[in-house]
């Protein structure tokens, strides 16, 4: 028999259609692997019973011919998704314990669609991080090994979901990004990451980082997965004012594998100094296999690329330092009290516990950038030159029909590397943080292998709901690309 | 009107301006499905929303962005086409989310006007600066338990209308004139049922003081007064204050007081220093607040008769003066009941009716007008049976008398207690024949000239008939007689 857990989510599909096995069979594989690979810690919370209920459920309604998109695939849900009854911590010990009374939209649509959860998948605390080192319930190893066989990070935010895609722990998972939480970590663990346009995704029920740039998107195997998955966790929500009043179209049938005459660009302005240069060569060898594939490739400029990571990190803590301001202790997860101690003595406690290093610093990063006096020169400020970046793509797209550039300036690294220096680890997400700013949909998928052999990502941007080109051009690129290396164990 | 304080020193004019926020009569909350209903069980009236539990996401109540327009229509008020929800960030254990959405520099609602009605019967127009929502916070109950203060969310989310004035008010009892004109206009509107005392109107007073003719001076923010007649003691006591201050050489600190009305002073709260850094920034969570004209046009049909175009109407259609027709306009509830009873009569006999005979004796009950024993129809009926001489308007009285008490139907009074008035010349010149017959010394005195003794006949005969006589008739028939 074959082993479940390395199918894809096509596969799989197709598999539990032809009634070659079951979903509570093709779920007890991908719980057993969760099993073997506890020590990579890509899941804060395992659900095995629920799994085995939902697969129970799936089958039974595949059996009365109602079977849904995502029916009986065994997913990983980052736990930034609030799931109802099922703990949720945003990686964070301030919501230790916290157990939802409602289920985020997108988890509804995927459970509605017959997916079944396996577990709630490890990210960076809050999701603020590129490593998946900032988790309060420990870091997440990626599948992956070097050369020297040291422990690499997976990439984060969504390391947990990244490592159990590539790991065998799940067919596919959510992810949300914003600033690269899909894109990156899909990037360092082999993967394909999707973030959709802002706004295809409902946010309700997603813990909130940044508001204006936290989107959700599938995190898969393949492109033609990603295309599915997000079918099923895309569409309007009236609970989410900034979700987009639009139908969700067939994204699988965006894959024709056709892209002649279509206008690639190449941005100059991502070819930042000290490029490495595997990841100089994997960028034109993306170029390489789309004209082969008949696609007319031509230079963009994108001149206020160089100011994205500053804005960014401007705009993200500043909102995330309001979004986080509910998590005071009162109302559920952790408090912090002594006898006598006064309200303000109570948030103090409470979240100097509850919050880790890189929260709180971006907490207090983002309180200033709002303060009196500071407003103007920062934030106000940043927000003018996030409108510049949207115009740029805005020009860009006038010309082209995708972007294609690199999904981060290297492979993964060591777990313990650029901890010391928080403005090196921001640097990670030089090349996804534009997209996100612009609200623009971006795919990262693995298209070659560093001198450590390991995945390299590219990533290629659109057009505001434009997914469908972005996922064709994703398509023609992965058949180019024909990744078909795996992580240590994974093989064969 | 001035308003002066005489101090040590010379005189010192004040500067008030007012900041009112008004509860959105509305079914459900600004962002929230929950109910608005007041006095429900603790904790009963709240989402998740309003509960700010991670990943919950506001959506706005399109009936109170209707209301907002319409009460900013009812200000004159400039109508912004496009406003921005901001996020104002504070960590207090009544406000959930850690911020409270609010509007910072795009308001739904910009500038406009009302026009006071003082007590003199002049007006003055006081300036609108901006109209925003914004979301109440919830209830800090510190009686529950010895330890701990308890939290009620059910007021969490609720929208409030920030009305803010311009600087434009110069005496205490304008600043009243200010808050009933404003109250009146919102409870015309529908849009807010302006009670004070259950918090569903609450008023921030900015006082300065500054001589005469000179630039504004620092002023100081009285925080949540809760009554009209407090806002303007609250006023002239921290004028006072300040005038004190300033002529003893001290300066005046910008900071937020409290109003004591038990002890009749203000009081510090927070210094300018110690205030807040509210962090405002465009709440990420909402799109910018955007409609066209055609729903500002639809509201506009929705608008009834403002207090000032009522009082127009009573003073050029029913020969009312503005002072008269300023107390009448002052409560819709008072409006509408004058209008049933002018309906088709005296406008201005309705108007003595109503405001000198009814307005007093509830005011003497202390009830409201819509807790009045007489019914407006029934006031009506009484003025009928004046008009068609059924009654004199000193039976009329008696009658209205039994009314307030009994809340009875005028008609059955008069019949029952048989106060018909006696028209019948007959009866009246027997009665007449009697009085001149008993006293033919005073008729006399008349025929010398004495012409002020018929008065005292009409008493007699007024008198003799328990009042019922017409007394037109019989002041006619006595002359005759006597003089004839």
């Amino acid at each position: 028999m074959t082993d479940l857990t390395k199918l894809t989510l096509a596969e799989a599909r197709d598999g539990l259609a032809k009634g070659d096995y079951t979903s509570v069979e093709l779920t007890q594989a991908h719980l057993k692997s969760m099993e073997a690979h506890r020590n990579l810690n890509a899941y804060i919370t395992e659900t095995p019973d629920k799994a085995i209920e939902m697969a129970k459920v799936s089958d039974a309604k595949r059996a009365k011919g109602d079977a849904g998109n995502m029916e009986g695939l065994p997913i990983a849900v980052k736990d930034l998704f609030c799931t109802e009854g099922v703990q949720t911590t945003a990686a964070s010990h301030i919501l230790e314990g916290f157990k939802p009374e409602y289920e985020s939209t997108v988890t509804s649509k995927l459970f509605d669609n017959g997916a079944v959860m396996l577990g709630k998948a490890n990210l960076d605390e809050f999701a603020m991080g590129s490593a998946n080192t900032s988790s309060y319930y420990g870091n997440v190893i990626n599948p992956w090994k070097g050369k020297d066989g040291k422990n690499l990070v997976p990439g984060g935010s969504s390391g947990g979901s990244a490592a159990a895609v590539a790991g065998g722990m799940a067919l596919a998972a959510t992810g949300t990004d914003t600033g690269g939480s899909i894109r990156q970590p899909a990037s360092y663990c082999g993967i394909v990451g999707l973030k959709p346009t802002y706004g295809r995704c409902s946010r309700w029920g997603v813990v909130a980082f940044a508001s204006s740039l936290d989107q959700a998107g599938p995190m898969t195997k393949t492109v033609r997965d990603a295309a599915i998955m997000l079918g099923s966790m895309a569409g309007h929500d009236a609970k989410d004012s900034t979700s987009a009043p639009m139908a969700v179209p067939d994204f699988e049938a965006a894959l024709t594998g056709d892209i002649r005459g279509m206008k690639i660009g190449i941005p100059k302005e991502y070819r930042v100094d000290g490029m490495p240069e595997e990841i100089s060569k994997l960028w034109e060898n993306g170029v390489a296999m789309l004209r082969d594939a008949g696609a007319e490739v031509v230079d963009v400029t994108l001149p206020h690329t160089k100011y994205a990571l500053g804005t960014y990190y401007i705009v993200a803590p500043a909102e995330a330092s309001s979004n986080l301001a509910r998590y005071d202790g009162l109302r559920y997860g952790q408090r912090v009290m002594d006898e006598g101690d006064s309200l303000d003595d109570m948030y103090s406690k409470s979240r100097a516990a509850g919050f880790g290093k890189e929260v709180q610093r971006r907490i207090m990063i983002g309180t200033y950038v709002l303060s009196a006096g500071y407003y103007d020169a920062y934030y106000n400020k940043a927000l003018k030159v996030r409108r510049r970046i949207y115009e740029d793509f805005a020009n860009a797209f006038g010309k082209v029909d995708a972007i294609l550039a690199p999904t981060a300036p290297s492979a993964a690294f060591a777990i313990g590397e650029n901890e010391d220096d928080p403005v090196k680890m921001y640097l990670n997400d030089v090349f996804t943080v534009p997209a996100s700013l612009a609200g623009l949909p971006g795919l990262s998928l693995p298209a070659g292998l560093s001198s450590e052999g390991l995945p390299l990502g590219l990533q290629l941007i659109g057009k505001p709901f434009d997914e469908e080109t972005v996922l064709r051009v994703g398509g023609v690129l992965e058949s180019a690309a024909n990744f078909t290396a795996k992580p240590f164990g994974q093989e064969g | 009107m001035t308003y002066i304080i005489e101090g040590s020193t010379g005189p010192w004019e004040i500067v008030v301006g007012l900041e009112v926020h008004c509860q959105v009569v509305s079914n459900s909350k600004l962002f929230s499905g929950a109910s608005t209903k007041f006095g429900n069980d603790a904790n009963s009236n709240v989402s998740l929303v309003d509960a700010a539990m991670p990943g919950m996401l506001p959506v706005i109540n399109a009936e109170c962005v209707r209301q907002a327009v319409k009460t900013g229509l009812g200000l004159k008020a400039q109508i912004n086409k496009e406003s921005v929800f901001s996020r104002k960030n504070y960590f207090y254990a009544d406000l959930p989310q850690g911020y409270q959405i609010s509007q910072f520099d795009k308001p739904i609602v910009g500038k406009g006007t009302i026009i006071l009605d003082m007590p003199d019967g002049t007006t003055k127009s006081v300036g609108i600066e901006r109209l925003h929502l914004e979301q109440d916070a919830g209830k800090s109950m510190h009686d529950q338990d010895p330890k701990y203060s308890h939290i009620d969310l059910n007021r969490s989310g609720v929208a409030l209308m920030e009305i803010v004035s311009d600087p434009d008010i110069r005496h205490p009892e304008e600043a009243g004139a200010y808050l009933t004109k404003l109250r009146a206009i919102v409870r015309y509107l529908g849009t807010c049922d302006g009670n004070m005392n259950e918090g569903s109107m609450r008023c921030d007073a900015n006082v300065s003081v500054r001589r005469p003719g000179e630039p504004f001076g620092t002023r100081c923010e009285i925080k949540n007064v809760n009554s009209i007649r407090f806002v303007m003691q609250a006023i002239e006591i921290e004028a006072k204050r300040q005038v004190e201050v300033l002529e003893s050489g001290g300066e005046i600190i910008q900071q937020t007081r409290l109003f004591d009305q038990r002890l009749g002073e203000t009081r510090a709260m927070r210094s300018k220093e110690m205030a807040h850094d509210y962090r405002y920034f465009p709440d990420p969570d909402l799109l910018p607040l955007v409609f066209d004209d055609a729903f500002i046009a639809e509201i506009e049909k929705t608008l009834p008769e403002l207090p000032d175009e009522k009082k127009a109407r009573f003073i050029n259609e029913n020969g009312l003066s503005a002072y008269d027709a300023g107390v009448l306009v002052a409560e819709k509830e008072k409006a509408d009941y004058y209008e049933i009873v002018a309906k088709g009569r005296d406008g201005k006999l309705a108007a003595n009716w109503v405001i000198t005979n009814l307005f007093g004796a509830l005011n003497k009950a202390e009830v409201g007008i819509a807790e009045s024993p007489v019914t407006a129809e029934n006031l009506g009926k009484l003025i009928d049976l004046i008009s068609n001489d059924t009654i004199s308007g000193r039976i009329a009285k008696d009658v209205f008398e039994i009314m307030i008490e009994t809340g009875g139907d005028p008609e059955k009074i008069v019949e029952e207690k048989g106060l018909k008035q006696i028209t019948d010349t007959g009866a009246i010149e027997t009665a007449i024949d009697e009085v001149i017959a008993a006293n033919p010394d005073k008729v006399q005195e008349i025929r010398d000239g004495k012409d002020r003794m018929l008065g005292w006949f009409v008493g007699q005969v007024m008198k003799s008939t328990g009042g019922k006589a017409n007394p037109g008739m019989v002041n006619k028939m006595l002359r005759d007689k006597i003089l004839g």
